[in-house]
C-alpha cells in the first residue's frame, strides 16, 4: 500500500486526531495526537489490510520551537513503510511508549530519552544509555552547551597546529 | 535432609574484554554456572557522531560515516551517500554504481570473514580465526589500491565513487575470486562442520522468526531465524536488480531454526552469493564517469528522507533532515547491532555464561555502531 493510502485509512478511523497528512517529497508523512500515538500504531499493528509488524527506526529532531519524535514503520508481510510524527513542545516533552507493541521500541526510545531528552510516559527502564549515568543535558538539543570539563577530565584541548608553532619560538 | 543453598552472583564482564568485540560491558546475575540475566552496558565508544554531522556539512561528513562502522564502512558510506542523493534527486552514473557494488561486496566478504573467525576464536579455536584473517588481508591489499585505505575507506562521495578501478585491478579481483571460492570449502570442512564446534552452537540462542521482527532483528540474524528477508532483493536500491543472487536463510538443520549455527551458516552461505555478484559485476561493468557532477558547495532543497543499505550487519537505516542549508539539520543512523544488543538480555538467561560469548559473536555485534 502507498504510504499516502495508509495515512488516508488512519484518518478514516481516528478523524480528528490525525492533525496533517504532508504529501512531501521524497517521504511524505502523517503527523498524529501525541495523545493517541498508541492507539494509532495498535491499530495499524493489527489492522490485516496494514500489519505493519516492524517499528524500523525511531528518531527525535528539535526543532528550536518544537521536538518531533518520528517513527518509521515497517510491514514484512505487505512491504510498505509509513512515517508518523508527533509534535511536542519543547519544555518537558512526554508521549506514551510504543514498547508494547513493538519490543524494539526499548532501547531507541532509551537513546532519544538520553540524546534530545522526551520522557517516554510507562517505559520499563528509561535510564540513559549511551551517555554516562550523570551526565547533564541532553546533546542533540540544539541549545546544548558542552560542558568545559566532566570529572576534573577537559573537554577542550589547545589546536595541536598552535601548539607546533609555540615550539618553534 | 537439608537442601542446598546456592547464592546469586553479579559478576562484571567488561568493558575490555577479549571476547565482546569492541569496548562492551555485561552486568551478569548468575547462579553458578547459569545466567539469570546479562544486562548489556553500553556507550563507552560513544563519538557523537550524529552531533558531528550538524556540524561538519555534507561532504564534509562522508569520512566520519566510516567510523559507525569500521568493519564494513564501504555501506556507511553507500548510506550516507543515498541519502544525500535522494534528498538532492542526484543521479550516479553506471559505472559509478558498479564500482560502488563492488566495493560493498568485497567489504561484506571481509566483514564476514571477521565475524566468522572470530566466533571460532571465542569458543576457543584459535586456527580459523588465522585462516579468516588470511583472506581478509589479501580483500584489504585490493582495497587499498582501490581507495587508499584499508579499514576507514572514504572512497564514496555524494554522486559517486571517488576514484575509477585502477588499470589491471579488475583482472586481479577476478584472479582472487578464483582463489577465494574453494577456501570456502576449506574453511567448511576445517570448522564448520566440525562436531565439537557444532555442538557448542546448535540449539543455543534461539530467536523465532516473530520475535526477531519485533526485535527489528535485522540482516543475517533475521534470515538466521529464517525470514527470507535482503533489502538488496526485496527493496532493490543501485544496481542488485543486474544480478543474479540467492538469499541464504536458516535451516536448522544443526538445530532449531533461528539458533546460532544458523546465524554463522548464513555468513559462510552469503560470501558465496557475495561471490557471484562480484564476477557478474566485474565482468559487466560499463564504460563512462564513476562521479556525477555535484557542487562543492552542496546545499540539498528542505526536506528529509530515509533510506535502507544492506550492509553486512543487515539493514542500515539512515534518517536525514534538511533545512536547505549547507548543514544538515539532523541525522539519525538505524543499525543492525543496535537492535541485535537490546535483545540478549532476553536471551540470556538461562544460558550458561560460556555461551554468551558464542551468542555475541554469533549476532556479530560491533561496537561501535551501536555506539555511534
Amino acid at each position: 500500500m502507498e504510504p499516502l493510502k495508509i495515512y488516508e485509512r488512519v484518518k478514516e478511523r481516528f478523524g480528528e486526531r490525525v492533525l496533517e497528512i504532508a504529501d512531501k517529497k521524497p517521504d511524505p508523512f502523517c503527523v498524529i495526537d501525541p495523545k493517541s500515538i498508541v492507539e494509532v500504531c495498535q491499530f495499524l499493528h493489527d489492522d490485516p489490510e496494514t500489519s505493519i509488524d516492524a517499528l524500523s527506526n525511531e528518531s527525535g529532531v528539535d526543532y528550536e520551537d518544537r521536538i518531533e519524535v518520528v517513527y518509521h514503520l515497517f510491514s514484512y508481510r505487505h512491504r510498505h513503510t509509513a512515517v508518523l510524527k508527533v509534535k511536542l513542545p519543547r519544555e518537558n516533552p512526554s508521549v506514551a511508549t510504543l514498547e508494547n507493541i513493538w519490543k524494539s521500541a526499548n532501547w531507541m526510545e532509551r537513546e532519544i530519552f538520553d540524546l534530545v531528552g522526551v520522557n517516554f510516559e510507562g517505559h520499563s527502564d528509561l535510564r540513559r544509555i549511551l551517555m554516562p549515568e550523570d551526565w547533564e543535558g541532553h546533546p542533540l538539543r540544539k541549545d546544548f552547551v558542552e560542558p568545559l570539563e566532566y570529572h576534573g577530565i577537559s573537554t577542550v584541548r589547545e589546536s595541536p597546529i598552535i601548539r607546533l608553532d609555540a615550539g618553534k619560538k | 535432609m537439608s537442601t542446598l543453598h546456592t547464592e546469586e552472583m553479579t559478576l562484571n564482564m567488561g568493558p575490555q574484554h577479549p571476547s565482546t568485540h569492541g569496548v562492551l560491558r555485561f552486568v551478569i546475575r548468575a547462579d553458578g554456572e547459569v545466567m539469570r540475566e546479562a544486562i548489556p552496558d553500553v556507550g563507552y565508544l560513544h563519538r557523537s557522531i550524529e552531533k558531528i554531522a550538524e556540524k561538519v556539512g555534507y561532504h564534509g561528513f562522508m569520512p566520519y560515516t566510516d567510523r559507525v562502522d569500521y568493519v564494513c564502512a564501504m555501506f556507511t558510506n553507500q548510506g550516507w551517500g543515498m541519502a544525500c542523493e535522494k534528498l538532492a534527486k542526484i543521479e550516479v552514473p553506471r559505472r559509478g554504481e558498479y564500482c560502488r557494488v563492488i566495493a560493498a561486496e568485497f567489504n561484506r566478504i571481509a566483514s564476514h570473514l571477521l565475524a566468522v573467525g572470530t566466533m571460532g576464536m571465542d569458543i576457543g579455536a584459535f586456527t580459523p580465526f588465522v585462516h579468516a584473517l588470511r583472506e581478509r588481508e589479501m580483500i584489504n591489499d585490493l582495497i587499498e589500491e582501490l581507495c587508499g585505505a584499508r579499514l576507514t575507506f572514504n572512497y564514496m562521495r555524494i554522486g559517486g565513487v571517488a576514484w575509477d578501478l585502477p588499470p589491471g585491478w579488475r583482472e586481479k579481483a577476478l584472479a582472487y575470486l578464483d582463489h577465494f571460492d574453494p577456501i570456502l570449502d576449506e574453511f567448511n570442512s576445517l570448522i564448520s562442520f566440525n562436531k565439537i564446534f557444532v555442538e557448542r552452537l546448535a540449539n543455543i540462542g534461539v530467536i523465532p522468526a516473530e520475535e526477531a521482527i519485533n526485535y527489528n532483528l535485522v540482516g543475517p540474524n533475521l534470515r538466521g531465524s529464517g525470514v527470507k528477508w535482503d533489502i538488496r532483493k526485496d527493496l532493490p536500491y543501485s544496481v542488485y536488480p543486474d544480478f543474479d543472487f540467492d538469499v541464504p536463510i536458516g535451516q536448522g538443520q544443526w538445530g532449531v531454526v533461528g539458533d546460532s549455527m544458523d546465524r554463522y551458516m548464513v555468513r559462510i552461505l552469503e560470501m558465496k552469493e557475495s561471490v557471484k555478484i562480484l564476477c557478474q559485476a566485474l565482468t559487466r561493468i560499463p564504460s563512462g564517469p564513476v562521479l556525477a557532477k555535484v557542487v562543492r558547495n552542496f546545499k540539498p532543497p528542505a526536506g528529509e528522507c530515509q533510506i535502507r543499505v544492506e550492509s553486512a550487519r543487515g539493514d542500515m537505516g539512515w534518517y536525514v533532515v534538511s533545512d536547505g542549508t549547507g548543514y544538515p539539520w539532523r541525522v539519525h543512523v538505524r543499525t543492525g547491532s543496535f537492535a541485535a544488543m537490546g535483545l540478549i538480555q532476553k536471551l540470556s538467561r538461562g544460558l550458561m555464561i560460556a555461551d554468551l560469548v558464542a551468542l555475541i559473536a554469533s549476532l556479530d555485534v560491533i561496537a561501535p555502531e551501536i555506539d555511534r
